[in-house]
């Protein structure tokens, strides 16, 4: 003890900070190694959904554990593909992604704009309201939206869908207003002055300026409506407007049924590509997102 | 206070012309907020205190506060509830992995970068997909578990999902699996905000890996325990997906059926849209004091003080 202060006292604390000592070392290489074992645990089980999709039925239902496709099957792929079923299913999710995205995202950042750099009377009642709406969880309004939608005679296409996403997202207005604080008040007043009208000084200098957060909270939500089940199956009376993880599902019932587990592999696996593929890719920024709203 | 006063009278024409901008700019949410959430939660309560189907008429069928009275005597309203309540097993111990494998990955190892990405790949992998993936790694006869179980001790495995017991522990593996990422980067985030002065301070006066752990990583973290605990809590009231996918049938004897799971029956197969709703609002309730808990909780356990 008497030594370690010492060592602090002269300042070597930052120094041994770097120069490991070799029971360190030796500590850092099993704790690599843990993390990499219980890794890959985590991953083994996407592994072998890969692995399985490529398996004739015979390897899978031989009763032994079996790992490497032998032989490797392709065809439960284009077998997936050609399902009228599954590329309808892919094009409803589409159709619903695209009109949100757009119109969502424009009417998101358009109101955490406001929230962020206009002053109105109610500013922080609208806002606790909004906010409120992140805390309601789909369960508790899903049986009266589902009677409104009904109504409305909206169940028979995408619209129960759409609708409610171009009004905005209140976690993604959250998130950009949060953004916006970070940017200088000054642009609006230079702004004013330029006699820039409100919705000019929205399109032309804060929309630019927050391109990047945008881009991510769209990332995620596009992710949320891929990856949407609950509110696609009540919701869509038809078969023909399911999306994608609907039909998944339906196949995961129907197929199993015939033991046909390469088929649901391989059309869970290409369910899951486009997330995973955007993952990979901006994960710096997702997890970035997903960490400060851990912090906030 | 009163500076600011002048300035409003002053300048009142082009504040006014502000806040109508400002007004319309936010509408679209707020008339989706009024549509979709603020009248679908008072229509809610009104058919929650009717015997509804969606076919009959709503206000000839209004029973008071029948709904809630049979749900509090309601056999498989209650083992819902305590198997949801089952589920969140898995909440504590998804943070105890995940404060570990944080504390691992803040090591600065080669190779955090992917590390944590493998971590979180569940995260944002399709709920649907990665449960149908996990009925097959439970399959009784073939799947990946029993093959593995088989392999170590020469005989058959248990029946993951066709057993009333095991059926929860595999829902609550499952589900650890899939939200560990998140645990993980949360965690993750919370010590890099951790000043490293605070442990070198702590070696000064000779304090163990332990103490360290326990009285600077630990309350220091407590903000972000809270948040996962209230979050996780949230999330495990809503359960439903999982147990839809992995058994559509509520499981042997009704042994994995959800909250949500039991609403979704009631609402959307029986058609007792009333009953259904009365469960809603229940659960609403229980949601809303978690959120009260959180604001309350906030001030009195979590340490702000960095």
């Amino acid at each position: 003890m008497a030594e370690k202060k010492k060592k602090a006292n002269s300042n070597a604390m930052y120094k041994t900070d770097k120069v490991v000592s070799s029971k360190e070392k030796a500590f850092n290489i099993f704790v690599f190694i843990l993390l990499l074992l219980l890794a890959f645990t985590m991953v083994f089980p996407l592994i072998y959904m890969v692995l399985t999709s490529f398996m004739t039925k015979n390897q899978i239902l031989s009763g032994r554990l079996t790992l490497i496709p032998d032989p490797v099957l392709i065809g439960k792929y284009s077998e997936v593909l050609s399902k009228g079923q599954f590329i309808s299913g892919i094009f409803n999710t589409v159709k619903v992604e695209i009109p949100v995205l757009i119109v969502g995202g424009f009417t998101s950042s358009l109101a955490a704009f406001a929230f962020a750099k206009l002053k109105f009377r109610g500013k922080d009642q609208f806002f606790l309201a909004l906010l409120a709406t992140i805390m309601i969880p789909f369960a508790v309004v899903m049986i009266p939206q589902y009677v409104l939608f009904t109504k409305l005679g909206w169940t028979n296409s995408l619209a129960p869908l759409i609708i409610p996403g171009l009004f905005g997202n209140v976690s993604m207005i959250f998130f950009l207003r949060q953004n916006l604080y970070s940017i200088p008040t000054e642009l609006m007043e230079a702004a004013k002055l330029d006699g820039c009208t409100y919705f000019g000084t929205y399109w032309r200098i804060f929309l630019p300026l927050m391109k990047g957060a945008l881009g991510t909270q769209l990332m995620l939500w596009f992710m949320g409506i891929w990856n949407d089940y609950l509110a696609p199956t009540i919701f869509l009376r038809s078969e023909a407007n399911w999306t994608l993880q609907v039909v998944i599902r339906s196949f995961n019932s129907y197929y199993a049924i015939q033991s046909d587990y390469a088929l649901i592999m391989a059309a869970s696996v290409i369910a899951m590509i486009p997330t995973l593929l955007l993952f990979f890719i901006f994960q710096r920024m997702i997890i970035e997102s997903i960490a400060i709203s851990g912090i906030k | 206070m009163a500076g600011k006063n002048k300035v409003k009278v002053r300048m009142s024409e082009m504040a006014k012309r502000e806040e109508r901008w400002a007004w319309l700019f936010i509408a679209p949410p707020f008339i989706g907020f009024m549509c979709f959430m603020a009248y679908p939660i008072v229509f809610a309560l009104i058919v929650s205190m009717s015997r509804w189907t969606g076919i009959n008429s709503l206000w000839g069928n209004i029973v008071g506060l029948r709904n809630y009275i049979e749900i509090l005597q309601d056999a498989k309203f209650w083992q819902s509830m305590g198997t949801t309540l089952i589920y969140m097993i898995g909440i504590p111990i998804g943070m105890i992995l995940g404060i570990i494998i944080a504390m691992g990955l803040n090591r600065n190892l080669p190779g955090k970068r992917l590390l944590t990405t493998m971590y979180y790949v569940p995260v944002v992998s399709s709920l649907v997909a990665v449960s149908i993936l996990w009925a097959w790694v439970f399959n009784y006869d073939y799947g990946l578990l029993n093959g593995i179980w088989k392999i170590i001790t020469g005989q058959h495995g248990p029946n993951w999902l066709g057993d009333e017991k095991m059926i929860k522990i595999s829902m609550i593996i499952f589900m650890v699996w899939k939200g560990l990422g998140g645990t993980i980067i949360l965690y993750l985030a919370g010590l890099q905000n951790i000043p490293r002065d605070y442990y070198e301070a702590a070696e000064i006066d000779g304090a163990s890996g332990w103490e360290k752990f326990r009285n600077i990583t630990l309350p220091l973290l407590s903000p972000v325990t809270f948040y996962v605990l209230i979050t996780s809590l949230i999330g495990g009231f809503q359960v439903f997906v999982e147990v839809q996918v992995m058994a559509s049938n509520g499981g042997p004897n009704y042994s994995a059926a959800t909250v949500v799971f039991y609403l979704y029956e009631k609402a959307f197969k029986n058609g007792q849209l009333g009953y259904g709703s009365a469960i809603a609002v229940i659960l609403a309730i229980i949601i809303f004091a978690i959120t009260a808990l959180n604001f309350w909780g906030q001030n009195k356990w979590v340490n702000t003080d960095i």
